[in-house]
Parts: C-alpha cells; sequence; structure tokens
C-alpha cells in the first residue's frame, strides 16, 4: 500500500509517463495531528522542483514525439502509419501527465467536500438554487457509483429536495474531471468550457424538471421509512493531509485509468492516420439531422468511462464530425450508464427511473442539436 | 471486537474487506470482520459513502480506502 509514497518522479524521457509519477512530493504516514511546519516545508521542497521538472517535459513532447517517429524510426512524412504514430506518442504522455496534475489537483479541492459535508450543505436548502448548488458540489464531492444508493438515502433523509438530489446524481458522473482534462488536453480549453458549462445545465434543469413532476411517491418504500442516522464527524485533515489526499487521487483514478486513456488515444490515431479528412461529415455533421438522436440513442447503453470515450470523440471531431452531436454522444455514454441504473433501481421505481433516464438524455439532445445550430 | 466493512461490493469495498483482515491477522487480534452489503443497514448507520469501517458499530472511516496503519489503530484502539 505504501510504496508509491516513496519518491517517484522520473523523467518521461520521450517514452510515456509512468502514471505513477506524481507532480508533487508524497507525505509521510503520519496521522494529520503531527504534522508540522517542517512537513509543509519539505512538501515545498519537493513539490516545486517536482512541477518545474513537469513544466519541462511537457513543454518538449511534440519536439520528442516528431525525433521518435521521423528521427528515430526514419519514417516516412505523410505515411498514415507515421502520422498515427506520432499522434499517439505525443498525446499519450501529454493527456497522461495534464491528469495527473490535475487529478492531484482535484484531490486536493476534494479534501474540502465530503459526501457528509454536500448533506448538510443541500439540507433545508429550496429548489432553484438548490439545484445550482448541487450540480457544483456534484463535480466536486469524491463519490463512486456504487456509493450512489447510501448518498441518496442520506440526501432523501436529511430533507433534500428530490429534484436537488437529482441535480447532484447528474453532474457527479457527468461534469467529470478526468473527460474535462482529456477535452482539455486534446480539443482546447473552449471545447473543455463548454462541456463544463453544458454538463451543468443539464444537470440543474434536469433535477430542477424531476422536482417539479413531484415524483416522492415513486421511491422505493424501504427509503422513505428509513431513519438515517447521525452523520459522522470529520476530522479536518490539515495541509499535509489535503496534498496526500491529492497524492491517494492519482494513484486510485490515473492508476485505473491509464490503460483506457491509452487505449482510447491508440484507437484516436488510428482514426487521425486512415480516416480520409471530412469522412465523417457525411454521417456525424451538422446537416444530418438525425445524428445528434443517433449518438444519444447509442450512448446510453454504451459503458466506457470519461478516459477511453474522449480520444475518440476527438479524432471524430478531426475528421468532420459536427461537435454537437460528438459532445451528445460523450455524454450520454458518461451520465448514463446500465450499471448505474441497476444501483438506482434499489431506491427508484420503474417510472422515475424511467424519468430520469428520459429527462437527463433530453438535456443531452438538446445540448447537440443547441451546438449544431450556433456553431 | 467487531469491524464491519460497509460497502454493496464494489472492488474498493472488497479491497478494504481484505486489508482489514491482513492487518487483523499480522497484529494477531481477535477480530471479527463482517461485510455489510445490505443498502438499508448502511444508511441506518449514517454512512453516505463506501467503502466505510465500523469498529464494534462505531464508524470510523467513510468513502476512502484506510491506510493499514489507520486500521491497526483502530484495533489497537
Amino acid at each position: 500500500m505504501n510504496d508509491l509514497r516513496e519518491l517517484r518522479i522520473d523523467a518521461p524521457g520521450g517514452g510515456i509517463a509512468p502514471p505513477e509519477a506524481a507532480p508533487s512530493p508524497p507525505a509521510p504516514d503520519k496521522a494529520p495531528g503531527q504534522a508540522g511546519r517542517g512537513e509543509i516545508k519539505r512538501i515545498l521542497a519537493l513539490g516545486v522542483p517536482a512541477l518545474a521538472l513537469w513544466i519541462a517535459v511537457y513543454m518538449h513532447l511534440e519536439a520528442w514525439a516528431d525525433a521518435a517517429t521521423y528521427g528515430l524510426l526514419g519514417l516516412d512524412r505523410g505515411s498514415a502509419f507515421a502520422s498515427a504514430l506520432a499522434f499517439f506518442l505525443y498525446d499519450g504522455p501529454k493527456v497522461l501527465l495534464l491528469l495527473t496534475l490535475v487529478v492531484f489537483g482535484v484531490g486536493i479541492i476534494r479534501s474540502f467536500f465530503t459526501p457528509a459535508r454536500a448533506r448538510r450543505l443541500l439540507a433545508g436548502r429550496g429548489e432553484a438554487w438548490g439545484n445550482v448548488m448541487a450540480a457544483l458540489l456534484g463535480t466536486v464531492t469524491p463519490f463512486c457509483s456504487c456509493s450512489a444508493v447510501p448518498l441518496f438515502v442520506g440526501f432523501v433523509t436529511a430533507g433534500v429536495p428530490l429534484g436537488v438530489t437529482f441535480s447532484f446524481l447528474v453532474s457527479a458522473p457527468m461534469v467529470n474531471e478526468v473527460a474535462l482534462v482529456l477535452l482539455l488536453g486534446l480539443t482546447g480549453w473552449k471545447v473543455a468550457g463548454l462541456y463544463l458549462v453544458t454538463g451543468l445545465l443539464v444537470a440543474v434543469a434536469s433535477g430542477w424538471v424531476i422536482g417539479r413532476l413531484k415524483m416522492e411517491g415513486h421511491l422505493e418504500e424501504w427509503v422513505r421509512l428509513i431513519h438515517a442516522g447521525q452523520d459522522q464527524p470529520e476530522a479536518e485533515p490539515g495541509w499535509p493531509g489535503r496534498v496526500r489526499a491529492g497524492l491517494d487521487a492519482v494513484r486510485d483514478i490515473v492508476g485505473r485509468t491509464w490503460p483506457w486513456v491509452l487505449a482510447g488515444i491508440a484507437v484516436g490515431a488510428c482514426i487521425h492516420g486512415w480516416v480520409p479528412e471530412g469522412f465523417m461529415a457525411s454521417i456525424m455533421g451538422r446537416d444530418a439531422w438525425w445524428s445528434v438522436l443517433a449518438a444519444v440513442g447509442l450512448g446510453i447503453p454504451m459503458y466506457s468511462n470519461a478516459a477511453g470515450i474522449i480520444p475518440v470523440a476527438q479524432a471524430l471531431l478531426e475528421k468532420g464530425a459536427a461537435l454537437g452531436t460528438v459532445l451528445a454522444f460523450m455524454m450520454s455514454v458518461i451520465a448514463l450508464s446500465l450499471p448505474e441504473m441497476v444501483i438506482l433501481r434499489k431506491v427508484l421505481k420503474p417510472r422515475l427511473l424511467g424519468v430520469f433516464v428520459g429527462v437527463v438524455g433530453l438535456g443531452i439532445l438538446l445540448v447537440g442539436y443547441l451546438f449544431n445550430i450556433i456553431l | 471486537m467487531d469491524i464491519q466493512v460497509l460497502g454493496p461490493g464494489c472492488p474498493k469495498c472488497r479491497e478494504v474487506e481484505k486489508l482489514v483482515r491482513t492487518v487483523a491477522a499480522e497484529l494477531g487480534a481477535d477480530v471479527t470482520v463482517v461485510k455489510v452489503e445490505d443498502f438499508q443497514e448502511i444508511a441506518r448507520m449514517g454512512v453516505f459513502a463506501t467503502p466505510a469501517v465500523a469498529v464494534d458499530g462505531e464508524v470510523k472511516c467513510v468513502g476512502k480506502v484506510p491506510s493499514k496503519a489507520e486500521i491497526a489503530g483502530w484495533i489497537n484502539g
């Protein structure tokens, strides 16, 4: 368990960054209370050079990928294989580096927001403003999909309105830091920003609509009868504890998703190399009015995490697919998944579950069409 | 001493169960490890995120995989 706490910052040397390479120093195993000024100094002493190294490596990635493809391997410029390989050698390490840094940052931010704190913040909120807050909290609260049921029960028993609870449940998977990083790294800040804003809007709006439908009677009986216990007192972790939380997040999230990221980028690289320019325009272009509908219909039953789907989405965009269609596809894959529905079925009667899928699906459709019309 | 590991059975919850058993065996402590997978039971204990660990009914950690040192601390309590 603790082996990764040893410093492991290796320069990726033009190859693929080791997924565990944390951009910052590890914190020793110590109770939070014992953490002194010395430990904070140590964190800074190791963290600042690590960050400098990160920046230096990041800046040179493109040159290294080119050198490896055309210099070291001597491949022909302009051949499909060389172009796919250069794409992979550049984007793979780049995304992993970005992912490591952002997940570390998000891990620190998350140490401020626990599910119990989200519950306290949302209890007694009215709708509208409550939906907005729930959507924002959903993006920063650490939460795994198998926690959906306990969390749902915790919210409902604390008097959080049903619609507000749903805003949280939609935004938690949909606006996801891994997705955001990938979009940022692969398509730039504009698409990443659009994804963030529209994802939050869908979460707020669909929660609000579900609240208006007054479907509290469609919860399973036991949820209404249960009296959830008091939430547990939480210790403040302190800064060394927060840094440790950031490192844990890197180990957990990057450690788990890097094969998917690389697999997705490999698929993206193949599309980049072999699919002709403009090929996607006919099937996923703006003029194909049915494409958004088809993309959402295809995306809902598909199960992939953000890490696998986004490099593919980027490659589709590059070959002429419309942004709205691609965003809609991505959102439906990430936000609505069959395993999550099976879990939610334990607390929701079929009709409410159906409404949930319908409302979120509709929101995603609207986003898709809106972008295809505006852009 | 009873240690309850709360979680529906996702990989992380299983990891915690294994970890608790390992640490208990290493310390040679007289510990019964129970896995609680029932959502009603989990909710009744006031736990909103899994995996969680409770010692003799008192919740010690929620929503994360505890370190071996933490677990040893609860057992030596």
